[in-house]
C-alpha cells in the first residue's frame, strides 16, 4: 500500500511539473513538428525510399519520419528527465526522495515510470497535431503503438537516469547533448532507413544497427502499423535492463558517484 | 531504544579520511548539538545518518533500527531537515506536506489530518494555501521542520537549519525545536557551527577533522565559561 501511495504521489508530482512547465511542453512539440513540416518537405525529393517493412506501398518521407520523430520526443524527454534529476540533486530535492523509507530501486523506477508516462502523452499530442496536417495512421495503429512507446520511453528514461548518476554538475549537461542525444538520433533509422546508410558507409551502418534508439524507433514504427517486431522489442528490453542496472549502481549509496561528491 | 546510536563509524572519500572512529549516543528525548568548523565532517556524518552514503566501518542505529540491516525501518523513524532547502517552491505549503506524507505511505484523510497537526505545531496553520515560494526564509525552514514531523519520527536530524536566517527567525526556530524535544520526547540531532543555538542542558558533540573531541552536556563542558571560547580553543588546539 505504501508503495502505491508513493508511486501515485511521484506520478502526480511529475504530471504537475509537466503542466507547470508549458514552455517545455511546447518546445518538445515544436521540435519534431519543424522536422516534420519543414525538414521533411525539403528532403522529400532528395531521399527516395524503397518499400520496406512495415510499409506495403510507397510512402511519403513525412510518413517515414513520423516514428523517428516520436522517438525524438522520447529521447529528448528522457534526457530532459536526466537534466531535471541532476538539477534535483544539486537543489537537494532528490535527497528528500532518496531518504524516503522505500527501496531505492522502487524510487528510481517510480521516477522513471512517471517520466515515461509524460513522454508518451507528448507523443500522442504530436501524433494528434500531425493528423491535423494530414499525416494519419489507422486507428488501431494508435492503440498498438502505446506499449511500444511505453517500452521505448522507459528505455530512454533509464538511459537518462544512468547518465544523471554520472553527471556531476549541471554545467556538464551540454556534453550529454553532444555525445549522447545527437549521435543517438542521427545514427539511427529515425530519419533514413538503414539500407540507405549502408550504401554510404558500412561502419556507420553497423553503428546504427547497434544503437538501441534504432530498435526503439523500429519497435514504434512497426507498432504504428499494428505489426510486431520481435528483434526490436528484444533489443529495446535488453537496453532497458542494462541502463536500469547502470542507474541502480550509480545511485547505490555504497558505490556510484553519490559517495564521490563529498 | 528510541534515540540515536553511532558506533565506530569511519568514512573516506578515496584517500581522504572524513570521519575516524566516530561513536556517540543520543538518548531518547535529548537535544544534541553537533558543533564543528567547516570541513569537520558534519555533512558526511549527516549523509551517513540519512543513508545517502553507507559505510562498512561501524554501525548506526536509529530508534533501535540498524541502518545497514533494517534501512527502511530506520528511515521510517527519522525526520530530516537538510542544510539546503528541499522544498518544492511551486507547490503550496499543504501540497509539499502531502507529497512528503505519500513518500512515507500516508495518504487520504490520515495525511490531511497530519498536515493540520504539524502546521499547528509549527504555528503555520494560516499559511497552508500559500506557495512555498512566497514564504520568507524563516517560514520556509518552519515548513521543512513541519514536513520532517509529518510521519511522527522518533529522531529529528537537522543539518545547520538556521543558515541564512535573520537573528529573530533563528532564535524562533531554535526555541521551537527545543520545545518539541521537551514536550514530545523527540530526539533531536542538530548540526551547527553557531554556539548560541546550544542551551546549557543540551548534549554537545564537538567534531573536528573527523574525530569527536567532546561529548557531554553543554554545562559540564563549559563550566561557566562561554561555549564559543571552549569550542574555539578545542578546535584550534587540535588543528
Amino acid at each position: 500500500m505504501i508503495w502505491w501511495i508513493a508511486l501515485r504521489a511521484i506520478m502526480a508530482r511529475e504530471a504537475l511539473r509537466f503542466v507547470q512547465q508549458r514552455a517545455r511542453f511546447v518546445a518538445a512539440l515544436v521540435r519534431p513538428l519543424i522536422w516534420l513540416l519543414v525538414f521533411a518537405a525539403g528532403f522529400r525529393a532528395a531521399l527516395g525510399l524503397a518499400i520496406i517493412p512495415p510499409y506495403t506501398t510507397y510512402i511519403s518521407y513525412e510518413t517515414y519520419i513520423v516514428p523517428g520523430l516520436c522517438g525524438m520526443i522520447l529521447l529528448f524527454n528522457g534526457m530532459q528527465s536526466s537534466l531535471s534529476l541532476v538539477y534535483d540533486r544539486e537543489m537537494g530535492s532528490m535527497r528528500l526522495l532518496l531518504t524516503a523509507p522505500l527501496p531505492r530501486w522502487f524510487i528510481l523506477s517510480a521516477k522513471l515510470v512517471a517520466g515515461a508516462a509524460m513522454s508518451v502523452l507528448q507523443v500522442y499530442a504530436f501524433l494528434g497535431i500531425a493528423a491535423l496536417f494530414g499525416i494519419t495512421l489507422k486507428p488501431w495503429g494508435y492503440v498498438a503503438a502505446l506499449p511500444a512507446l511505453a517500452i521505448t520511453a522507459l528505455m530512454l528514461g533509464a538511459l537518462g537516469l544512468a547518465l544523471s548518476s554520472l553527471i556531476k554538475q549541471l554545467e556538464n549537461f551540454a556534453g550529454v547533448m553532444n555525445f549522447v542525444i545527437f549521435p543517438m538520433f542521427f545514427l539511427s533509422s529515425a530519419l533514413y532507413p538503414l539500407w540507405k546508410m549502408a550504401e554510404s558507409s558500412q561502419l556507420l551502418y553497423r553503428l546504427c544497427a547497434v544503437n538501441p534508439f534504432t530498435h526503439g524507433v523500429e519497435l514504434v514504427r512497426f507498432a504504428l502499423y499494428a505489426q510486431f517486431n520481435a528483434p526490436a522489442l528484444g533489443w529495446t528490453v535488453l537496453a532497458l535492463a542494462v541502463f536500469m542496472t547502470a542507474a541502480l549502481r550509480g545511485y547505490d549509496p555504497a558505490r556510484g558517484m553519490m559517495t564521490k561528491k563529498g | 531504544m528510541n534515540g540515536l546510536d553511532v558506533s565506530g563509524v569511519s568514512f573516506a572519500y578515496g584517500e581522504k579520511q572524513a570521519l575516524r572512529d566516530v561513536s556517540f549516543t543520543v538518548a531518547p528525548g535529548r537535544f544534541c548539538a553537533l558543533l564543528g568548523p567547516n570541513g569537520a565532517g558534519k555533512s558526511t556524518l549527516f549523509s551517513l545518518l540519512t543513508r545517502l552514503f553507507t559505510t562498512r566501518d561501524g554501525t548506526i542505529k536509529i530508534a533501535g533500527h540498524d541502518l545497514e540491516t533494517d534501512a527502511r525501518g530506520a528511515m521510517a523513524r527519522i525526520g530530516v531537515v537538510f542544510q539546503q532547502s528541499t522544498l518544492d517552491l511551486d507547490l503550496s505549503v499543504r501540497r509539499n506536506l502531502l507529497y512528503f506524507a505519500a513518500l512515507h505511505g500516508l495518504g487520504g484523510a490520515q495525511a490531511a489530518r497530519r498536515v493540520d497537526e504539524v502546521l499547528e505545531v509549527m504555528d503555520m496553520g494560516t499559511r497552508a494555501r500559500e506557495r512555498a515560494r512566497d514564504l520568507n526564509g524563516g517560514h520556509r525552514r518552519r515548513l521543512e521542520i513541519a514536513r520532517a514531523l509529518m510521519h511522527d519520527p522518533a529522531v529529528l536530524l537537522l543539518d545547520e537549519p538556521t543558515v541564512g536566517l535573520d537573528a529573530a527567525s533563528r532564535a524562533g526556530i531554535v526555541d521551537h525545536v527545543h520545545r518539541l524535544c521537551a514536550d514530545r520526547g523527540l530526539t533531536v540531532f542538530w548540526a551547527t557551527h553557531l554556539t548560541d543555538e546550544v542551551w546549557p542542558s543540551d548534549q554537545v558533540l564537538i567534531l573536528h577533522q573527523g574525530r569527536i573531541l567532546a561529548d557531554e552536556t553543554c554545562a559540564d563542558l563549559t563550566q561557566d565559561t562561554d561555549l564559543r571560547d571552549v569550542f574555539l580553543i578545542m578546535t584550534q588546539v587540535a588543528a
